[in-house]
């Protein structure tokens, strides 16, 4: 049976991880690579690299941080953050990136999904939908969640399907940080109305949190950071969990 | 040992020579005939859509060599799909290596591509050799082959499909071995050591 995923994200600034981590055996608490492989070893699913940085000059960097990942990690990994070009998408990919997270530059330009999917396939291409709920409806924003679009979330995410991407990303604002649980109600708007995979994030905090956006969310997968980043939650802990709450899990 | 990975225009085959780094396989990428038929072992990987490929393959003549080939070949995903009869990605007719036609999953009830780790069983192929039943395994895919007497693992997805194929010195995995953990390392070792 198709197993929920469980996918630990990291945040990347110059090549290194950003946020603290409390992992006492870890060598180099900046260094991804180490931190990927270890997630890797204590079951996730996936991982997710995000380049928060994104500046031209950070991209050599990202683009050897990413060969270095695929080296040393042996399950699937996404790379986002700044990508506006096939010849990023390009580049990521041929450094061994899985597949690539597109956000601001599919809302400045969705043609970009379309080109995208022609080119690598809809299996590498995740469009990341940051959402915030705004008099009455949920709106698409931008810029790391910051800048309020026009576009309603629900209609986004529909169109992104339909122009080929593989996956939907999505975070929601308001729930982001606040540790109180994902947005279950909108995810399962989302995901019922979808064909494609939907990756909840924002607002981990417990392991239920998990359950819930699996069952009420509806979601196939799901995202946090920092509660895994600072061992709040263990992988393994919270995979056994589920899987005896009857959720199906890769043990 | 010298084992070949086939050069054609179905990308990101850059994961799988990683994953042959990570178990200290030495390969050589490359779309020449002379090379392909002197390799010990001949990896046919693949992500992207049949017929384009398909096309490529043809073009360069490739469709030619791989199913005369006599050393242990393995075909992944895309490329266990094109060694198959026919696809109906496309309509496009394969290699027919193996006997069997290549369906797209019905989407009325499940959502298409079948993304992730899924478990598979009845293991019966030398590749799975040392992976218990039901071992999890990457993949990421919306057409799938059919059970057939060339079945050595099954996976289900809307309904049982085949996982892997064998047949002579053909075998192929429709995931992903080279992301799929210890398992897929498992199985690349394998292969190698046929």
């Amino acid at each position: 049976m198709l197993t929920k995923r469980i996918i630990p994200c990291l945040d990347i600034k110059d090549g290194r991880t950003v946020k603290g981590t409390n992992f006492v055996n870890l060598r180099d608490a900046g260094d991804p690579v180490e931190l990927g492989a270890i997630y890797a070893e204590q079951g996730a699913d996936e991982l997710v690299f995000l380049d928060i940085t994104a500046t031209v000059d950070n991209r050599k960097t990202l683009i050897d941080l990413v060969r270095n990942v695929a080296k040393h990690v042996n399950i699937p990994f996404t790379v986002g953050g700044g990508i506006s070009s096939i010849a990023d998408v390009s580049a990521l990919l041929n450094a061994g990136a899985d597949k690539v997270s597109i956000n601001s530059s599919a809302v400045r330009r969705p043609e970009l999904i379309n080109e995208l999917a022609l080119q690598f396939g809809s299996q590498c291409i995740v469009v990341a939908i940051d959402t915030r709920f705004v008099e009455n409806e949920h709106i698409v924003h931008t810029h790391g969640g910051r800048k309020p679009t026009e576009i309603r979330t629900i209609a986004w995410a529909k169109e992104v399907e339909e122009r080929g991407a593989g996956e939907i990303l999505l975070t929601s604002m308001d729930t982001d940080g606040t540790k109180a649980g994902f947005a279950n109600q909108l995810t399962a708007t989302i995901s019922t109305n979808a064909s494609i995979p939907i990756i909840a994030s924002g607002g981990a905090g417990s392991m239920e949190h998990f359950y819930e956006v699996f069952t009420e969310g509806k979601a196939d997968a799901g995202l946090a950071a920092s509660i895994f980043h600072f061992k709040e939650i263990d992988i393994i802990e919270l995979k056994t969990y589920l899987q005896q709450k009857g959720i199906s899990i890769r043990l | 040992m010298k084992t070949v990975i086939i050069k054609y225009n179905a990308g990101n085959v850059q994961s799988v020579m990683y994953a042959l780094d990570r178990i200290g396989a030495s390969y050589l990428w490359t779309d020449e005939e002379a090379e392909i038929r002197t390799a010990d072992k001949v990896i046919f990987p693949g992500v992207g859509e049949a017929s384009t490929a398909m096309a490529y393959l043809r073009e360069k003549g490739l469709d030619k060599v791989i199913p005369t080939l006599t050393q242990p070949v393995l075909g992944t995903c895309v490329g266990m799909q094109l060694m198959c009869r026919h696809s109906e990605e496309n309509d496009t007719t394969c290699m027919g290596i193996f006997d069997l036609n290549v369906k797209r999953f019905d989407a009325s009830a499940h959502k298409v591509p079948h993304v992730g780790w899924n478990n598979i069983y009845d293991l019966q192929s030398s590749l799975t050799t040392g992976l218990p039943e039901n071992s999890y395994v990457y993949f990421v895919h919306s057409y799938f082959a059919e059970l057939s007497p060339y079945t050595v693992a099954k996976c289900d997805y809307v309904q049982p499909f085949s996982a892997m194929l064998h047949k002579d010195n053909f075998y192929a995995a429709q995931f992903h071995t080279e992301i799929s953990g210890k398992e897929g390392q498992r199985i690349l070792e394998n292969f190698l050591a046929q």
